[in-house]
């Protein structure tokens, strides 16, 4: 009997959990932990936020480097929404998200960084307006 | 497990216990997997976390297309042709109550939900209203400020920065303007539907598409609004 390391009752009772788990099924969710993310997430953006529009208008920092402080701040934010208001995580049932977002953030990349680097470029190319002007007489 | 025969009864209930889809390919050493994440081993995936995987796909869709507009901000941005720069167009003071509104929302809006799952209508109803409300005063504060800025001269097509400025700007406001229509018909659903599973997919939806909205909006007080102030 002693090899019996099982309650009957406890494990029918998991049991019947299992059994009813079908496509439909919702887990019951609490509003605890909604609460406390929320929370969180407003307590960071708020630091952040307050922190990025002290730097733009103060001699605090180096004064080129202020547009890469905001830039850094933004993305910090970013990532702080992502995690406590998107509720992004590296959790098994977010693996899916997560590799969706990173497929974005590659596409974004893309558009912005070369936009950029593409039109800087046929900018520099260009043949100065007064000289296209001359050239049309 | 033990060595010696258990009984046949005692056997079957083990075996169901591992493998409770009768899956039969399941590691007894696998880590316990968690119920409904959508790996297989303990069933498909919930129904809340395929729709939120959906719409977060709308949502990153939404995000590509902003990026378009931020990249046309970044390229036009010196195009002022002999017009005012973004310096003469930032108004401090108010793209910090516009950035207060939309935070203070998103925080409201992730109350609702937290309300929505302990399934409390009163609360789910008032955190929506108060999200409502604050969205309100952001898109009021964008419409004065482009009113402003028309009074002064400063419309879209004055010059190319202008218009990557009002156009990026605008589909934002846009965007919040909707959201605050799809807000309205949520509540009217709460209120006469009640909790069923598809509105509370419904209210899951506009909790990520909500917090999206601030998620961009971050990106344009930063590169737009503070970037340009301090030049």
């Amino acid at each position: 009997m002693s090899g019996l390391e099982y309650d009957p009752k406890n494990v029918t009772g998991a049991l019947d959990r299992r059994e009813d788990h079908a496509p439909g099924d919702e887990p019951v969710e609490d509003a605890g932990h909604v609460i406390l993310n929320s929370n969180l997430g407003l307590g960071f953006s708020v630091i952040l936020t307050v922190a990025a529009f002290v730097l733009a208008n103060s001699q605090l920092i180096y004064g080129p480097a202020i547009p890469v402080a905001l830039l850094v701040l933004a993305i910090a934010q970013m990532g702080v929404h992502l995690v406590f208001f998107l509720h992004i995580t590296t959790g098994p049932d977010n693996t899916n998200n997560v590799l969706a977002l990173a497929y974005g953030i590659m596409v974004v990349g893309l558009i912005v960084v070369g936009s950029i680097w593409i039109m800087s470029h046929m900018g520099a190319n260009m043949m100065p307006m007064n000289q296209l002007i001359e050239m049309q007489r | 497990m033990t060595d010696f025969p258990l009984p046949a009864a005692a056997e079957t209930v083990r075996r169901v216990r591992e493998d409770p889809n009768r899956l039969g390919h399941r590691d007894p050493h696998a880590r316990e997997e968690i119920e409904g994440a959508g790996h297989g081993t303990t069933g498909p995936a919930h129904r809340r976390i395929i729709v939120g995987y959906g719409f977060w796909i709308f949502l990153l869709s939404d995000i590509v297309m902003f990026s378009c507009f931020f990249a046309a901000f970044a390229v036009q941005r010196s195009a002022t042709a002999g017009g005012p720069g973004i310096g003469e167009l930032v108004d401090m003071h108010r793209v910090g109550w516009e950035t207060g509104a939309l935070l203070l929302s998103s925080y409201t809006c992730g109350l609702s939900f937290a309300a929505t799952n302990v399934r409390s209508k009163l609360w789910t109803q008032v955190f929506l209203l108060v999200t409502g409300l604050l969205g309100l005063i952001f898109v009021g504060l964008e419409l004065f400020e482009f009113i402003d800025l028309a009074g002064r001269g400063i419309v879209p097509q004055r010059s190319g920065f202008l218009t990557s400025f009002f156009g990026l700007v605008g589909l934002h406001g846009l965007h919040v303007t909707l959201a605050g229509m799809w807000l309205l018909t949520m509540m009217a659903q709460v209120q006469v539907k009640g909790f069923r599973p598809e509105i509370v997919h419904r209210l899951i939806c506009f909790n990520l598409f909500w917090h999206a909205l601030d998620i961009v909006w971050i990106g344009i007080f930063t590169i737009v609004y503070l970037m340009g102030a301090t030049g």
